[in-house]
Parts: structure tokens; C-alpha cells; sequence
């Protein structure tokens, strides 16, 4: 990835720089409690932080329209946050109690929103994809404009279902938008340690997809981007793909002690290229915020993820009675 | 305010660790993000992370200690302008190894153990982990299928799929089908014949060969509220797609809490047809009826084939409709009703009879239907049931026969080693034990895959003769 030009400001609002800066640090921050929680045994299993990577759901919500759908894989706490889902639901869920999404039956890889349009949370590599292009078949079914945001990373884009699904969305022209957040390490394996066709939005073209590779540490980028995919899908084109370049912070998940990779690689994204730090220089050297208003802001962030904590540990647990609610929906009675 | 940092847990099984190495020293500004220390799990050296920014105050558990417990304080952060010995700092006690299930020192008692709920399970769910199995003596639901006197016709297994999707796409515009073969083709074995001209490319929907593709786009498709009816040329084939029907299609209801599920078909043929082989050749009414979340259907007769297909589009839950590819040219009394459904979970007494229960379903139904008329000869009473949905089950019904006749025998063509004859086995061990007069025998397929020379075939698929010699081996004829 080439350095940024913070010194070109954009042309951007002060509010919508705020608004990302805001969902950002919001995502961060409760990722950050995440890991907290975790380390106290509050958190059980897999958890997967999404602190790094902040800038590509933000910057993607920031091109979506109010019932477009979204989908990822199990890396899913920022997407959730990012459409509007709120963080003590979500940590309630991660803390397996009654008050979470999933009443404390899906945990950190599997909530959803019915009412954001958030279709989980799933946890096999690649198999959100094509339900993914089916949530976008659905809407073309209907005829509506909805598009849907289908997430996935580096280590699914090598998943055979992939391929299939972008064969059948481009021949049926599906409102899907693939997002391939590449952020380069498919649990412990590199990019180029996995294949060598690295350009991975490019194998789109053999489906006849267009597409296009990001910087997603620039959450302006990633909403231009975003964009440009939206009115793509929504003007009937069919799919588009984005290959989000992006990096995370933290291990795949909680237990990883992530030794595939130098301290000093990660240390150096961190102090280069982090995403939450650019927005914030966007916002002093625009003279859109002071460094007293960004603290405020940092408190008041701090405070709703506190309270999202507080929120899932004295959330009761399941009733017993839960383990068998859930499992078939109820057959309408049958005229005949 | 002062924060202790504890011993974190860092993995799903990590219950103490080595505090390997400080990274950090007491007076030491850190920030968010900035590694602290190496500790040693059961499974790796990990990098430990500070989550606030802040002071070290004082470093609580010296570098290089063992078996420090999970939520231990190892450290006090501090906020500026803060000092280690106001801000109250617990002494520096040896956190190493304390008594088992005490609490680490100045600490509460973890928060963890609230996970783990002792909360008994609830009355009735203890001594089967399967909800619907009844106690003995519930009756049966012997309402007849379709009202007395009503008009039948003669129809095929494969008409009566046809009418049933037909009726069904015709009310409700969210149903589809998609699958191999099923538009311009008329369907690989012709059961979508004609659907194309009559409901349009829209809603018929030819895919590339890519079951994990379009089973996953169905799956999708059915979360975002429309009703797919997703045929497989043969089941088969949808081991390719077993990941989206299991994982995706059936577990997301509970894993979204009852936010959102799947209402949608999976059909198609199942089971050995002939002379195709092993990978041809395989019945995975087992294998489906395993899995909670899933429904499956496994009909027998065109009634029970138009009833239960139409229920199973109306169905708000993903349902395993497995056809049998030798049954969709046979014929069979079909209801002349305008609106014709059976519901799941109840099976049918085809025959009524006093001296054993045969229970089967599918073209299993051949083979029992066939060993019961010659059992007759012999002046052996063979009461045949079909169970035509195995999940869910009609136990009711087959407990309730066993106890009237002592004796039962399973007939499927599946493989023995888990089979749904072994499931009832176990059921009725456990319910009706002490009305049976002998052991229940499951009749199935051979344990072996599906050989291709016909005499191979014809021994290693099941057939009435067996059905005969088990049923007078539990009369002890």
C-alpha cells in the first residue's frame, strides 16, 4: 500500500468525518472491552477482534441506504456496531446472556438483526458468500434496488463456493457487492504463501465482474469505493467486487499467539497507517475539531462500551427452558 | 482511579499460565495497544496487550512465575498524576498456585463460574435427549387424511410432485424452483415438466452444476424472506451442499435466537435407483433426520407425495424431501380435493394387523407392503406402517402398535450402522420394553457400497424376502 497524502485534505464534511471518526473508535473501543472481557473469562471460545480493520465497514455503511443487507463471517462484532446495532445486545451475546441478539445462543460468530438487515455471523470460511448473492436474488426477485454487502477475507477467497456464487450472480445480474477484506493473513497463513494469483479482486474477471482494490486503512477511500460499487448493483449491472486492502491488529482470534508475523510489521501499520489516526489528523488539520471536542468524544465512546459491558455481565443468563425454543418455527395451521 | 490488570485468559481452555517476561516496568507510560507482557498458555507464548492507557504503577507478580490463575491482579495501571501507594494497591502477595477453587488474592471470586450453570435441566428432558419421544399411552392420530367418499384418481408419484409444486407456486409468489435441468430441460427426471411455460424463467430457474453454489443462494434466498424449492437432480449430488443445508439452513433459527430461518424445500431424488453404482446409489434419510432444525419427508404414495410436498412449501423450516427415482412412475389413488395436505410427523397405517409391527417408509413401503401380503399366506397378521416423515417422527403411532402386537421389524434401504431402524430400536427398548415378546430386527441395505453387477446389486439392496424371514424370526415361525 502506497503512504497516504494526509496532506490533500478531501473534500468531506465535518460531519461525516465526525460520524466516522465516531463509529470507528466506537468499533475499536468495544473490541478493545471484548479482549478485556475475554482475558476475565467472561467471553468463552473463538472471539475475533476487528480492531484494525475499523475503516472498511465504516466506510461501506457510509455508501449503504437504509434495507440494504449485510452478511459476513465470523469476524462480525465491527459490521454489526458499524449498521447500527446496539453494542449491548451485541456484548450480551458475546458474554452468552438472555439480553443478547441471539438470547445468548449464537455467540461472537453468530448474531443477527432482523430489523438492520444484518444477516450474521457465520462461521464456515466462504459459506456467507453465496447466501451472500441469495439475499441479493431475493431482492431482485422482488424488483426492488436493495443491494446486499457480502464480507469476506483473503482465506475465503480461496473457498471453491466463492467461484460458484460469483459465476451465478454474474448470470443473473444479482445486486451483490463481494467485499473481500484482504487484511492479508488467513488465520496464520499469508496471502502469498496461499496463492499465487495475489491480485485477488482480479479473478472476478473471469466471471466478467468488475471490481476494483481499496486502501482500507482510508475510510474515505473505502466509502468512495463503496460508492461507485452501490450504483453498480443498483442500476441492474449485476455484482461488483471490492478487495479491501486492510490489517489486523490482533491475532485470528483470542488464541493466537500470531507469531507468522514480525512485531514490527504490526507495530508499524499501527503507527502509519491506522485508520481511526488518520481521520482524527483529517479532523485538527481541517480545523473541524479540536483536540478537547476528539477527547470528549473518546470519553463519551468510552462510556457507552462500558456501559455495554456492565450491560452484558448483569444480563441474566438463558433460561434452561431456552435450549429447546428456537429450533422449528411454528407451522401455521393448515386450511385443508 | 487505579485499574488492576489481570491475568488474562487466553484461549478457550486457558485456566492459569507463566508469566514469562515483563515487557514493561513499573513508572513506564503505556498506551492502548502497547504490549506488556509474555505469558505462557497451555498452548503458545502470548503477546499480552494493555486495553487503556495509563502509568505502571507496580508490577504485582514478578516475571517468570507459574501457574498464575486466570483474573489474578498481575499489575496496577494508573491514570496521570496518580501514585501506586494512594491509589491502594493490593501487596504484591505470591499469586502462584493457591488452593484449588479459591479465589485469587484480592480478587472476587471469578466470574467466570456464573457461566457455568448449574441450573438443573428442566422435568422430562432428562432421560431422553429427544424432546418429542412420549411416554407410552398417548393415542395415536388416526383421523383419516382425507374426508370419506371424496373422489379419487389414479396419478403418479412424479404427476403428484408436479400438481403439488404447481398448486403451491400458484398460491404463494415467493415460491420458486431452481435446480439442474428443471426449466428448458422439463427436469432431469421429468418432474418439473411443463412448470417453465407455465410460470416463466423467474420463477424456474436452470442453475450451472454447482449444488454448494445454488443450495447456499437458496439458503440466502429463503433468509431474505421468498420460498425455495431447491431440487437436486439427485441427493447425491447435495453432498456438495451439506455444509449450507446443515449449517446454514437448519442451525440459523437457533442461532439467531428465532430472529430468522430458512422456510424452503430440498428435494429430489434418493436412495438406489439401478445399476448406477456406489456413488449413485445412497439413502441419506438418516443422515438429514439426524440434524436438528432440519424436517424431512420420505413419502411413499402420490397422496402422501402431493400432501406432504405441499406442506413442506408452507413449511416455515428447511425440509429434506427425499423422492425415489423407481417410485415416480408408480401409481397410486390420489384425494380429488382443491386443497390437499398432510401434515408431518404423522405416519399411516396402510395395513392393519395382530402379530407384528412393520414400520418402514419410502420404497421400503414396496418391500414391506409385499412381505405383509405374503406373511398373510403364511397366517402371520403384519400391521405395516408408513412413517412417511422422519422428522418429525410419529412415535405415537409405532409405540402404540408394538404394544399392541410385541413384536416389530424395521425395513429401510440406508445402511444399518445408524440407521432410523436402530433410532426406533432404542425408542422402543426404552418406552415399550416390557411388551415385547422378541428382540426388534432392522432390515436395511447391505453394509457396503452400491457394487454395479446386477447379482451384487440385487443382494446388497434389501428386498421382501428378508422382510419375510425376519418378521417369522420374531413370531418364531
Amino acid at each position: 500500500m502506497a503512504a497516504r497524502k494526509t496532506a490533500e485534505l478531501p473534500n468531506v464534511s465535518k460531519d461525516d468525518l465526525l460520524r466516522y471518526y465516531r463509529d470507528m473508535l466506537l468499533i475499536r473501543r468495544f473490541e478493545e472491552k471484548a479482549g478485556q472481557l475475554y482475558g476475565m473469562g467472561l467471553i468463552g471460545g473463538f472471539c475475533h477482534l476487528y480492531i484494525g480493520q475499523e475503516a472498511v465497514v465504516v466506510g461501506l455503511e457510509a455508501a449503504a441506504a437504509e434495507g440494504d443487507k449485510r452478511i459476513t463471517s465470523y469476524r462480525d462484532h465491527g459490521h454489526m456496531l458499524a449498521c447500527g446495532m446496539d453494542p449491548k445486545g451485541v456484548m450480551a451475546e458475546l458474554t452468552g446472556r438472555a439480553r443478547g441478539y441471539s438470547k445468548g445462543k449464537g455467540g461472537s460468530m453468530h448474531m443477527f438483526s432482523k430489523e438492520r438487515h444484518f444477516y450474521g455471523g457465520h462461521g464456515i470460511v466462504g459459506a456467507q458468500v453465496p447466501l451472500g448473492a441469495g439475499l441479493a436474488f431475493s431482492d431482485r426477485y422482488r424488483g426492488n434496488d436493495r443491494v446486499t454487502f457480502t464480507y469476506f477475507g483473503d482465506g475465503a477467497a480461496n473457498q471453491g463456493q466463492v467461484y460458484e456464487t460469483y459465476n451465478m450472480a454474474e448470470l443473473w445480474d444479482l445486486p451483490v457487492i463481494f467485499v473481500i477484506e484482504n487484511n492479508q493473513y488467513a488465520m496464520g497463513t499469508s496471502v502469498r504463501r496461499s496463492t499465487k494469483s495475489p491480485t485477488l479482486w482480479q479473478r472476478g474477471a473471469a466471471y466478467g465482474i468488475e471490481g476494483e482494490a481499496v486502501d482500507g486503512m482510508d475510510v474515505l477511500a473505502v466509502r468512495e469505493a463503496g460508492e461507485r460499487a452501490v450504483a453498480h448493483c443498483r442500476s441492474g449491472k449485476g455484482p461488483y467486487i471490492l478487495e479491501v486492502m486492510t490489517y489486523r491488529y490482533r491475532g485470528h482470534s483470542m488464541s493466537d499467539p500470531a507469531k507468522y508475523r514480525s512485531r514490527e510489521e504490526v507495530q508499524k501499520m499501527r503507527e502509519e497507517r491506522d485508520a481511526i489516526d488518520h481521520v482524527r489528523e483529517l479532523l485538527t488539520q481541517g480545523g473541524h475539531a479540536t483536540d478537547d471536542e476528539l477527547k470528549a468524544i473518546d470519553k463519551e465512546i468510552k462510556a457507552i462500551v462500558n456501559e455495554a459491558a456492565e450491560f452484558a455481565k448483569d444480563s441474566p443468563e438463558p433460561d434452561p427452558a431456552e435450549l429447546w425454543t428456537d429450533i422449528y418455527a411454528e407451522v401455521a395451521p393448515q386450511t385443508a | 482511579m487505579a485499574t488492576e490488570i489481570l491475568m488474562p485468559a487466553l484461549s478457550p481452555t486457558m485456566e492459569e499460565g507463566t508469566l514469562a517476561k515483563w515487557l514493561v516496568k513499573e513508572g513506564d507510560a503505556v498506551t492502548s495497544g502497547q504490549i506488556l507482557a509474555e505469558i505462557e498458555t497451555d498452548k503458545a507464548t502470548m503477546e499480552f496487550e494493555a486495553v487503556d492507557e495509563g502509568i505502571i504503577g507496580r508490577l504485582l507478580v514478578p516475571e517468570g512465575t507459574a501457574g498464575v490463575k486466570v483474573n489474578t491482579p498481575i499489575a496496577l495501571l494508573l491514570e496521570e498524576g496518580e501514585d501506586a501507594a494512594s491509589a491502594g494497591a493490593p501487596k504484591a502477595a505470591a499469586p502462584g498456585h493457591p488452593a484449588p477453587g479459591q479465589p485469587a488474592p484480592g480478587q472476587p471470586a471469578p466470574e467466570q463460574t456464573a457461566q457455568k450453570s448449574d441450573a438443573p435441566r428442566p422435568e422430562g428432558k432428562v432421560t431422553s435427549a429427544v424432546e418429542e419421544v412420549p411416554h407410552p399411552a398417548r393415542a395415536a392420530d388416526t383421523a383419516p387424511d382425507w374426508p370419506e367418499g371424496t373422489k379419487m384418481k389414479a396419478m403418479t408419484v412424479r404427476e403428484a410432485l408436479r400438481e403439488a409444486m404447481a398448486e403451491e407456486m400458484e398460491r404463494d409468489d415467493s415460491v420458486f424452483l431452481m435446480g439442474e435441468e428443471v426449466g428448458e430441460y422439463q427436469g432431469a427426471y421429468k418432474v418439473s415438466q411443463g412448470l417453465l411455460d407455465r410460470f416463466g424463467a423467474r420463477r424456474v430457474i436452470d442453475t450451472p452444476i454447482t449444488e454448494q453454489g445454488f443450495a447456499g443462494i437458496g439458503v440466502g434466498a429463503a433468509f431474505g424472506g421468498l420460498r425455495p424449492i431447491i431440487e437436486f437432480m439427485t441427493f447425491n449430488f447435495a453432498m456438495q451442499a451439506i455444509d449450507q443445508i446443515v449449517n446454514s439452513a437448519a442451525k440459523t433459527l437457533y442461532m439467531s435466537g428465532g430472529q430468522m430461518g430458512a422456510p424452503m424445500v430440498f428435494r429430489g431424488p434418493n436412495g438406489a435407483a439401478a445399476r448406477v453404482g456406489a456413488q449413485h446409489s445412497q439413502d441419506y434419510a438418516a443422515w438429514y433426520a439426524m440434524v436438528p432444525g432440519l424436517k424431512v419427508a420420505m413419502p411413499y404414495s402420490a397422496a402422501d407425495a402431493k400432501g406432504l410436498l405441499k406442506s413442506a412449501i408452507r413449511d416455515p423450516n428447511p425440509v429434506i424431501f427425499l423422492e425415489n427415482e423407481i417410485l415416480y412412475g408408480r401409481s397410486f389413488d390420489v384425494p380429488v380435493l382443491e386443497d390437499f395436505t398432510i401434515p408431518f410427523g404423522k405416519a399411516r397405517i396402510w395395513r392393519e394387523g395382530s402379530d407384528v409391527t412393520i414400520v418402514s417408509f419410502g420404497i421400503g413401503m414396496a418391500h414391506a407392503l409385499e412381505a405383509a401380503d405374503r406373511l398373510a399366506g403364511d397366517g402371520i397378521s403384519a400391521e405395516v406402517i408408513d412413517l412417511r416423515t422422519l422428522r418429525p417422527l410419529d412415535y405415537d403411532t409405532v409405540l402404540g402398535s408394538v404394544m399392541k402386537t410385541n413384536r416389530c421389524v424395521t425395513v429401510e434401504e440406508g445402511w444399518p450402522v445408524g440407521s432410523i431402524g436402530n433410532h426406533l430400536s432404542a425408542v422402543i427398548m426404552e418406552r415399550a420394553f416390557d411388551y415385547l415378546d422378541a428382540p426388534v430386527i432392522n432390515c436395511t441395505g447391505k453394509d457396503v457400497p452400491m457394487p454395479y453387477a446386477a447379482n451384487l446389486e440385487r443382494l446388497a439392496i434389501l428386498n421382501p424376502d428378508e422382510v419375510v424371514a425376519a418378521v417369522k424370526k420374531v413370531t418364531y415361525r
